[in-house]
């Protein structure tokens, strides 16, 4: 059914992610990859994976990002996946119920077996969060590793998506957005966390933390930046290097 | 946005063909028609040919074109599912529609009527699909809908024309129409154009990131060395001047130099009728599939901010 969830429950599962902490190493995609590869969607599949310009289906990418001018310009790497919104459009276009936001927790998921692969949900999809897998002919998505999340054969500590499992910084946390007493609830609360283009209406659950602002003079030792002075002047150096400058200057 | 050609021809000659099936239905309900058999099998196999051509070239872009069918069933949120409903449904008053003219050389004016509402409804449907996408500037606007109601019109009345003067119609009816959709054609287009150039209402990278409290948000690195999925569907790119030129052979062989034939086809002789409609036709159809080429083509998709474009 691609109409939304009459009735969606409180909780809303989701991603927070630190743009403060990333520093770009790709672990988290990579993780995933390797995950999801064999898990709820699989396989991610590539295509000329060992040729010239090798190319797949990957559910997470990290963008990098200039942003502003010289002292107070920034460098930002930036993860993107799918950000399960309360109002997705990839799920109320889709034509034959293959798309869908599950009630009880809104995770935003695709039916590989009802999917026509008419591609229409990754083009309402303003994130980009949706891949098309040419080769299995269906709509690949983020299952928010629904397959780790709620599995008890897993240690408990393990039970969370594998891009937060595996960063290595500690800038992506996962949890229950809906509920404000939540550990992702009051990190987004005291560190401003916001919605990527909130213009579209889409109300992505993923949250962005935005980078620290005392920063600003992060680069500065607070050592005056004065040019050398010639050694040759009175007043700098020892006596003996000046004169023996002066001797092998003749 | 990437213009598969297969949706191309399936919004261009689906779109004349209804909008020929929605004028033979109304023609038909206002009493302006006769029930000859031989110019009522013309009509139906032209306008249901081209439906067809269309709704099956429309399958090919699928990954599981033996899934279609899956798609009527959630016509209660998503456009493409109601398309392909009322795509479908108009068949069944164009069947008892044909099956009175044909079968029993009577004109059912009621299922005309039915097979008008339908066929226009079809169109707008086809619209909606494209209007409804907020992340596509150039669809998620106004001039979406009237703009393929429009085009729709321009072909389907022209072909429409042609017909009438092929076959021993009494009236002449579609002129009028032929020439209102082109006109309103030609006007939309520009309206839109002019719009889309405006750059009202783009996202920015810097909405897209949240980085704009730094300045300007700029691409460093991509995500990935080699063109993905996103890229090849989402990010096409079209130079500019290669846009202007292709606008104007929309404007001049879809719309203008048409409606010249059209003007021109009241003044001259039957024969000379025939040669300046089929024209028109042919005219008309090479300025339709551009106009759609670039319907896509030009359309940004908002996931290219994340991409390094500025604005979407």
């Amino acid at each position: 059914m691609t109409s939304l969830p009459a009735y969606p429950s409180d909780r809303k599962l989701g991603l927070v992610i630190d743009l403060d902490i990333c520093v770009g190493c790709h672990a988290c995609a990579v993780n995933c990859k390797e995950w999801n590869t064999g898990g709820h969607m699989a396989p991610l599949t590539d295509y000329e994976a060992w040729g010239d310009s090798p190319s797949g289906v990957w559910f997470n990418r990290i963008h990098s990002f200039e942003a502003g001018e010289g002292v107070n310009g920034r460098t930002v790497h930036f993860p993107k996946s799918c950000l399960h919104c309360e109002q997705p459009a990839c799920v109320t276009v889709c034509p034959t119920g293959a798309s869908y936001k599950r009630g009880e927790d809104g995770i935003v998921l695709v039916d590989e077996d009802l999917c026509i692969g008419c591609k229409l949900c990754s083009w309402a999809c303003p994130y980009g969060a949706r891949e098309f897998d040419e080769d299995v002919g269906v709509m690949k998505k983020c299952t928010l590793c629904i397959d780790r999340i709620y599995n008890d054969k897993l240690e408990e500590i393990d039970r969370v998506p594998a891009c937060v499992a595996t960063c290595p910084v500690g800038a992506r946390h996962f949890g229950d957005l809906g509920d404000p007493k939540s550990e992702v609830s009051q990190l987004v609360a005291q560190r401003a966390g916001y919605d990527l283009m909130p213009e579209l209406g889409y109300k992505p659950v993923n949250k962005y933390l935005p980078l620290r602002t005392n920063r600003a003079q992060a680069g500065c030792t607070g050592a005056p930046a004065a040019p050398l002075k010639d050694p040759r002047e009175e007043g700098t150096g020892s006596r003996l290097l000046r004169w023996l400058d002066r001797a092998l200057s003749r | 946005m990437h213009p598969a050609l297969s949706v191309i021809l399936f919004t261009s000659a689906s779109g004349g063909g209804y909008a020929m099936l929605a004028l033979l239905g109304l023609f038909g309900a206002g009493g302006v028609l006769s029930p000859d058999p031989l110019s009522g099998w013309v009509a139906f196999i032209w306008a249901l040919g081209m439906v067809t051509f269309g709704l099956l070239s429309s399958t090919l872009h699928l990954g599981h074109p033996e899934r279609a069918w899956r798609a009527f069933s959630q016509w209660r949120s998503s456009w493409l599912s109601r398309e392909g409903v009322l795509s479908v449904f108009t068949f069944l008053p164009a069947g008892i529609y044909a099956i009175g003219w044909l079968v029993f050389e009577d004109i059912w004016r009621w299922a005309g009527a039915l097979l008008s509402v339908s066929a226009i409804a079809t169109i707008c449907a086809t619209a909606m699909i494209y209007a409804s996408l907020k992340p596509i500037r150039a669809w998620n606007n106004l001039w979406t809908l009237p703009g393929y109601l429009a085009m729709g019109l321009a072909s389907g009345a022209l072909w429409f024309t042609l017909w009438a003067e092929l076959m021993p119609v009494p009236h002449k009816p579609a002129y009028d129409f032929a020439a209102v959709g082109l006109v309103a054609s030609a006007a939309i287009k520009l309206f839109y154009w002019h719009f889309l150039d405006s750059g009202a209402r783009a996202a920015t990278a810097e909405s897209a990131t949240g980085l704009g409290s730094f300045g300007k948000v700029r691409m460093l690195t991509a995500p990935h060395t080699e063109e993905n999925y996103l890229l090849k569907e989402m990010g096409f790119r079209i130079a500019r001047k290669h846009a202007q030129k292709l606008r104007r052979i929309a404007l001049f062989s879809g719309f203008l130099l048409p409606l010249a034939a059209v003007l021109a086809a009241l003044l001259t002789t039957h024969l000379v009728d025939l040669v300046l409609l089929a024209v028109a036709v042919v005219l008309n159809a090479i300025g339709t599939i551009t106009e759609r080429w670039l319907f896509f083509a030009e359309a940004k998709h908002t996931v290219t901010l994340y991409y390094g474009a500025e604005r979407a």
